[in-house]
């Protein structure tokens, strides 16, 4: 287990009651609605809240034990922290903002200032004064900062929220970098459901104080607490997919998903490439028997595992391609006049796909890991 | 600055002095009673707080007169450091340093304390996670940001410093050449008959001091401002 965390914390009205693990290097995405507790919890995580009762443990490191009164203050988790406003020290040039906190971290270091400068192109910024920076190159240098204080863990709080949004796209790529090129293990608050599907291995639910809900990204986006968070219309399965190549005639990518196969308009993507593949469950039509003469190219056959009520006038279908789930919506008429049941054949008619993370588990190009990871 | 009479000029190097050591004295004393008057809660924290600005309100004869005695030959005070670390104040520069430290010490911690309030906790906060403890913090984060107040209080207190009269001629008298700094001299030229012309150049240099410490302050205070970029 690399990061187990148990809390409880009373702020006025509100209450924080939190319990996840993460069992492996990844990034855990801390997701739920603005306001419902997430950056009070990895302020706890981090030791600049105290709770009220709880265990926070990191590898074979106890950081927080109220039963053993035991806590170590935020100096001595070795815990990195980049913050949403960034808090870059304005007195400060990048460079010495940069090495602040490695020069307070322990002998070994696991990742020097080149490769941090190389992996967040940060060489340029170098003699800059943090206050000529953009909002993107403030969070790349917190990130870089708080890389470089050579943390067992890493919490990013929201770190794109600050950015306007035609500037995120700039910062997305290095958090994946980081992701795919680092051993530390990642904790990742938003309320933004696509950085999630991009950034995340591991996802944990919350919702007004409590976390609801954890597991990985293909199993939570099946999960029915998430359509509070997200909305009916993002609800839809994210399944993995890998590259098969280009098909010669259509010039369209080919995926393989479970034991289907979906074809997509895409960039030249090398065959093999593992893929996030989104289907939102209201760009699935769900049809009883092979379908034929239809303009849709892409079908998916299966067979029906559960139907589950949505709302007042639609089931949400879920349906097994081959050790995949997916999950189509229609309506309750349809369910009761297609007999729509578990165990019953069915071929989910694709309208739309949308791919997430290009890069994802791709294998690390070098291995930056921190001591016990 | 030959156009000056040796005792004008000795006045003048005397208020400068009076004023540096005074500055000396109360900066690390000020900047204690800031941290605690902003960042700490504790019992007596509001009686401390009135304390400290007293000297604003008091008439300055009375600040002498207490002065005199807790620190006079036969103060509590003044007789223990008398005999045992053998410092003199009545009647010496010091002793004028130690009355003009109490009547600018509010100015200072004033200062100071604005400025402490205007760090950014958050930043702290960013230095803690990245390994920072306690004093580390205040040395490497804090006493930086809050630098142009710090320079700003040690300016203003030290023009003020070099105005004092009232505590200064009641605790260390008017000594020339110990304890008679410019306004003290500005005073005794004019007592003196034919000694207008003197207490004109006096006034004169006491006002170019006034405004220099004013104007220095305010520079300093611009340039800290541009490096931080706000």
């Amino acid at each position: 287990m690399m990061l187990s965390v148990a809390v409880k914390k009373r702020r006025g009205s509100f209450s924080l009651d939190a319990c996840f693990e993460l069992p492996t290097p990844g990034v855990v995405a801390l997701f739920g609605r603005s306001g419902c507790g997430k950056s009070t919890l990895i302020n706890v995580i981090a030791g600049l809240l105290d709770a009220d009762a709880g265990r926070v443990a990191l590898n074979d490191t106890v950081l927080l034990d109220t039963e053993r009164r035991l806590s170590l203050p935020p100096e001595r988790r070795r815990i990195g922290y980049v913050f949403q406003d960034a808090r870059l020290f304005p007195h400060l040039s990048v460079a010495s903002n940069l090495k602040y906190g490695e020069a307070r971290a322990p002998a070994h270091h696991y990742v020097t200032l080149d490769a941090v400068a190389d992996l967040l192109d940060l060489g340029s910024l170098m003699n800059r004064r943090t206050h000529q920076l953009s909002g993107g190159e403030r969070q790349r240098v917190a990130m870089g900062r708080a890389l470089l204080s050579q943390p067992n863990l890493l919490l990013l709080d929201e770190p794109l929220a600050s950015i306007d949004a035609a500037r995120r796209d700039e910062v997305l790529p290095y958090l994946e970098t980081l992701r795919d090129q680092l051993n530390v293990p990642m904790v990742y608050v938003s309320h933004d459901f696509d950085e999630v599907l991009r950034l995340a291995t591991y996802v944990v639910l919350m919702e007004s104080g409590k976390t609801i809900a954890q597991g990985g990204v293909a199993e939570m986006s099946l999960n029915k607490d998430l359509r509070l968070i997200i909305g009916a219309d993002a609800v839809g399965a994210i399944v993995e997919g890998s590259v098969l190549g280009t098909d010669p005639s259509s010039g369209l990518m080919r995926v393989k998903v479970g034991n289907g196969e979906l074809k997509v308009h895409a960039a030249d993507i090398a065959p093999g490439t593992k893929l996030r593949v989104q289907l939102l469950a209201r760009d699935l039509i769900v049809a009883t028997r092979p379908p034929r003469n239809l303009s849709v190219r892409n079908i998916l056959a299966g067979v029906i595992t559960a139907v589950t009520s949505d709302d007042a006038d639609s089931d949400l279908i879920a349906i097994d391609i081959g050790a995949t789930l997916i999950m189509a919506r229609v309506t309750k008429a349809a369910t009761r006049e297609l007999k729509l049941a578990p165990g019953l054949p069915a071929w989910a008619l694709v309208k739309a796909v949308s791919l997430r993370s290009h890069s994802f588990a791709a294998p690390p190009a070098i291995s930056i890991a921190p001591p016990g990871a | 600055m030959t156009w000056l009479h040796p005792s004008e000029s000795e006045a003048l190097s005397l208020s400068l002095s009076v004023a540096a050591r005074s500055v000396i004295l109360s900066l690390p004393l000020a900047l204690l009673l800031a941290w605690l008057l902003t960042r700490r809660r504790f019992p007596g924290r509001t009686l401390l707080d009135a304390f400290v600005h007293l000297p604003l309100v008091l008439p300055p004869v009375v600040v002498g007169y207490l002065l005199l005695l807790l620190f006079g030959a036969r103060g509590p005070i003044g007789s223990w450091l008398e005999r045992v670390l053998g410092i003199e104040l009545i009647f010496t520069r010091n002793g004028a340093a130690l009355a003009t430290a109490v009547m600018s010490f509010p100015l200072m911690v004033r200062a100071m304390r604005i400025s402490l309030e205007n760090v950014d906790r958050g930043l702290e906060e960013a230095a803690r996670t990245l390994g920072a403890g306690g004093f580390d913090r205040f040395t490497t984060i804090t006493l930086p940001l809050m630098l142009p107040g710090v320079l700003a209080g040690a300016i203003t207190a030290f023009s003020a410093s070099l105005g004092e009269f009232g505590a200064v001629i009641t605790f260390v008298s008017n000594i020339p050449g110990e304890t008679r700094t410019l306004p003290l001299a500005l005073y005794s030229a004019l007592q003196t008959p034919g000694g207008d012309a003197v207490a004109a150049r006096l006034a004169f240099i006491s006002f170019v001091l006034g405004l220099s410490g004013l104007l220095l302050s305010e520079w300093f205070a611009r340039r800290v401002r541009r490096m931080l970029g706000r």
